[in-house]
């Protein structure tokens, strides 16, 4: 092993990590770009009229109040149904399942619904809940559609969460007399939370940010009045978004970036506080 | 108050208590069950409503025009092979980007970064992750197109390239994260033996760490294709919309059309029931299928080489 | 001296083929220590949490025999075993408080069998941790975390954990395996106390222990119980061989 030969290889090392800083580099340059022009072009047309005001002429000026309101809406009804669906399997997967065929039949079934495109969500939300179910283009439709496409999201995250729950407690639990779902309602479900919150958090994101499954579900252009009642279409941002930067001519881009940067807010700020629930809650755990 | 040492005095306050707890208890049992049985549900519900609309096109349309190279509904030309043909080399040039980017970054994260910017990385790629597709396909339109048509002096910028670039910032998460999961699973001893005897932390990576994690990134690849093929707005607001088959790289650089994009534009406009309808229903059931198979044997890879690494480890 | 427990013919299998238990009669004096010692493996470990039906938590593949309890037989599928896991508390090797505040510790199990009466609750936080010869260090801070405690008094709080549920028996799988000898000595001392209420089953962590604490004490070998005596006479006078093997140190 002479020398020179160590000296190539400690180059080389060199040259590859050089390669490696330039990939990571690029990686956050995206979403480093992304901010930036949707901050700096969107926020001259943020005002307090834009985000509580009506849209008017054709959705060229005025405020986008309807698809701020019809998205929140939209995510709570998401939530209602996929959180203690997925809150309930994420429980039988990791504390009363057994290792059986039926199980893996389980997870297999979360892997493909984990995995089917946003798209296909939205065909199956018109074939069932907007024809046959006749909800019409709700947000009934919407929400159980972007339900549906959440839960293995949930599933996964809580599971984890409770699998991280030291067995140890389960064991002390029942040697004091403690029931099965004594145990887990009292000490692991409690010790879980975070973890399970920060996975529902994450999912209602992304379910917020989706277009596709609302497409035929839900999603309107225009509408004069807010939705009063989960029967009614309503805006919504990620459509509105889509609708007026392809569709309606002569829009002001002002207000496209001001409605991107509305829904960009709207995602992330959630993902900033799923971040900041995790790493509270890693600091005060007792475990 | 005394609960005493005689052993059949720890009586409950209220003796019929004890009996309703186990009934409820009961009844919590077992709609926990139902709630984890439900999924299974969940997946055959939307295989049955794809399929009940769609595969009445094996009727309505004869094989040999449904697979065959011309997209022209308005004509009655339902071939969905210039479909699959634009999903595919989209989600070829997205992998072209995302697999070196993505694996670089993890293995930069796993392996050579420092602490503070290991801090800043991964918030910064979760947060890529929740972008929500339509402002990715947004700033598409607005700035990758015109920037490509400028550079490459092409006649538009809506084009496969944009959409691939797209796509493989939208992949790029998926495969950083379990790629990163996959490296920080290779036990620490392999790298310490690797280093003792004398290899620099570069051999160490490409010929020791990267291999014993390679079942791990090949699933992160896998998933990070279903990602692509999956995705719609982007490619729908990018890729240009024209339903042509692309035989060749060269397509990238012209515009195409993906079958997730297809059925996102056109289903606003189909007649229910008409064959265009049952159409877009049946691409939806390819789709399904393709996801399906991309993610159950990406999974399948992890759960046999778990099984391996647990008998050498015990 | 009555028999509080009396194990018979007790056979037991797991699927994994590890800590089997093959026929087993013994009985377990009240108000004594009894001590089951031997290498790793022999299964007293399987029978301790036989006792308590901990065992059923694993994958069982084959049990016969019964297990009496003051004239009840606890395998029996008709007993309650929340009551019996009440009525037999037990102190794991490592000490597990759970991730609540001391009281909150020392309350559990009275507050899952549905006891709210916050008189008998504190009475039997302060009764428990006397017991347990830890009422003066925490007197003061009971509703701090139980984390915060050093490992000997978390250990002291397991053992105060069961003994606020008043059971009958109390069983120990090697409660100062990870002991320093100070803390190792008091959970002795109280156990010397405790004896005199409470029927008490031990595995050691050593030999020394067992010699040290027992009144009764069998040798367990690779799921046999290969002899039984009064702790004076078996470390002294072994019957048996193997015993005798054991105990001088010829294998382990």
């Amino acid at each position: 092993m002479n020398k020179s030969n160590s000296v190539t290889r400690l180059n080389i090392q060199r040259i590859g990590y050089i390669i490696l800083t330039i990939l990571a580099f690029l990686t956050v340059t995206p979403i480093v770009l992304v901010l930036f022009f949707i901050l700096k072009q969107g926020l001259p047309a943020i005002s307090l009229e834009f985000i509580t005001g009506f849209p008017f002429d054709g959705m060229r000026s005025g405020g986008i109040l309807p698809a701020i309101i019809g998205t929140i809406y939209l995510t709570i009804g998401t939530a209602i149904f996929a959180v203690p669906l997925g809150i309930g399997a994420a429980i039988y997967l990791s504390e009363y399942a057994a290792d059986n065929k039926w199980t893996r039949l389980i997870r297999i079934a979360i892997i493909n619904l984990a995995g089917i495109p946003s798209v296909v969500y939205g065909l199956f939300g018109l074939g069932l809940f907007v024809i046959f179910l006749r909800f019409g283009t709700s947000i009934l439709a919407g929400s159980l559609t972007l339900a549906i496409m959440t839960i293995p999201v949930i599933i996964t995250t809580a599971e984890e969460a409770l699998r991280a729950v030291p067995q140890s407690f389960r064991i002390v639990s029942i040697s004091l007399g403690a029931t099965h779902w004594q145990t887990i309602k009292r000490i692991v479900l409690p010790e879980a939370l975070p973890g399970i919150l920060t996975g529902v958090i994450l999912g209602l994101e992304r379910a917020a940010g989706e277009t596709a499954p609302i497409l035929f579900t839900v999603a309107a252009f225009f509408l004069p009045r807010l939705p009063t009642s989960p029967l009614d279409a309503t805006m919504a941002l990620p459509y509105h978004l889509f609708v007026i930067s392809t569709q309606v001519p002569g829009m002001p881009i002002k207000i496209q970036y001001g409605t991107a940067l509305v829904l960009i807010f709207f995602v992330l700020s959630m993902n900033i506080i799923a971040a900041a629930i995790r790493s509270r809650a890693r600091a005060r755990r007792q475990w | 108050m005394i609960l005493g040492l005689c052993p059949s005095s720890l009586v409950l306050p209220h003796k019929h208590m004890k009996i309703s707890n186990n009934q409820i208890e009961y009844v919590i049992t077992r709609i926990i069950k139902a709630t984890g049985y439900s999924v299974i549900l969940f997946v055959a519900l939307i295989f049955y409503f794809l399929v009940s609309e769609g595969i009445v096109t094996l009727g309505e349309v004869p094989l040999p025009k449904l697979f065959g190279t011309r997209w022209y509904p308005i004509e009655g030309y339902f071939g969905i092979l210039p479909l699959i043909g634009g999903s595919i080399i989209v989600t070829v040039g997205a992998m072209i980007v995302a697999v070196p980017v993505g694996l670089g970054t993890a293995i930069y994260i796993s392996e050579i970064s420092p602490r503070w910017a290991r801090e800043i990385l991964k918030p910064l790629v979760e947060m890529l992750g929740g972008l929500p597709s339509v402002v990715l396909g947004f700033l598409g339109i607005l700035i990758l197109a015109p920037y490509l048509r400028n550079l490459l002096n092409l006649p538009t910028g809506l084009t496969a390239l944009a959409g691939s670039i797209l796509l493989g910032g939208i992949a790029l998460p998926t495969i950083i994260s379990i790629s990163e999961d996959a490296l920080d699973a290779v036990p620490r001893s392999y790298r310490d033996a690797s280093l003792a005897l004398g290899a620099t932390q570069w051999q160490t990576i490409w010929h020791v760490t990267l291999p014993a994690a390679r079942s791990g990134v090949l699933t992160a690849i896998m998933l990070g294709i279903g990602r692509a093929i999956g995705e719609t707005m982007t490619v729908m607001m990018v890729t240009g919309n024209a339903p042509v088959l692309p035989t060749g790289l060269r397509y990238l650089f012209l515009p195409v059309r993906t079958m997730t994009a297809t059925i996102a534009a056109e289903m606003g406009e189909v007649a229910k029931g008409s064959v265009h309808y049952h159409v877009l229903f049946f691409i939806g059931i390819v789709l399904f299928l393709i996801s399906l198979v991309i993610n159950v044997s990406a999974s399948a890879i992890v759960f046999r080489t778990r099984k391996r690494s647990e008998r050498i480890l015990s | 001296m009555t028999d509080k427990i009396f194990v018979d013919h007790l056979f037991l299998n797991y699927s994994d083929g590890t800590e089997s238990l093959k026929d087993i009669t013994l009985n377990i004096p009240a108000n004594a220590i009894s001590v089951l010692f031997g290498p790793a493996g022999g299964g007293k470990s399987s029978l301790l949490r036989v006792i308590n039906r901990l065992n059923e938590l694993a994958d069982v593949v084959f049990l016969s025999g019964k297990v009496w309890l003051d004239g009840e037989n606890i395998l029996d599928p008709k007993i309650d075993i929340n009551r019996l896991r009440r009525r037999v508390g037990m102190v794991f090797a490592r000490p597990v408080v759970l991730p609540l505040s001391i009281r909150a510790n020392l309350t559990y199990g009275m507050e899952i069998a549905g006891e709210k009466r916050k008189s008998v609750l504190d009475e039997a936080v302060e009764r428990s941790l006397n017991q347990a010869a830890l009422w003066d260090e925490v007197k003061d801070r009971l509703d701090d975390p139980a984390v915060a405690l050093s490992g000997g008094q978390q250990q002291r709080l397991c053992l105060a954990r069961s003994l606020a549920l008043q059971p009958e028996v109390i069983l120990l799988d090697e409660p100062t395996s990870g002991l320093d000898p100070i803390s190792t000595g008091k959970v002795e001392a109280s156990l010397q106390k405790l004896k005199q209420h409470y029927t008490i089953v031990l595995v050691p962590h050593s030999i020394q222990q067992a010699a040290r604490v027992a009144d009764y004490a069998a040798f367990f070998l690779q799921g046999e119980m290969v002899e039984y005596a009064p702790g004076k006479n078996i470390f002294t006078k072994p019957q048996d061989k193997r015993t005798e093997d054991y105990i001088e140190g010829r294998f382990g």
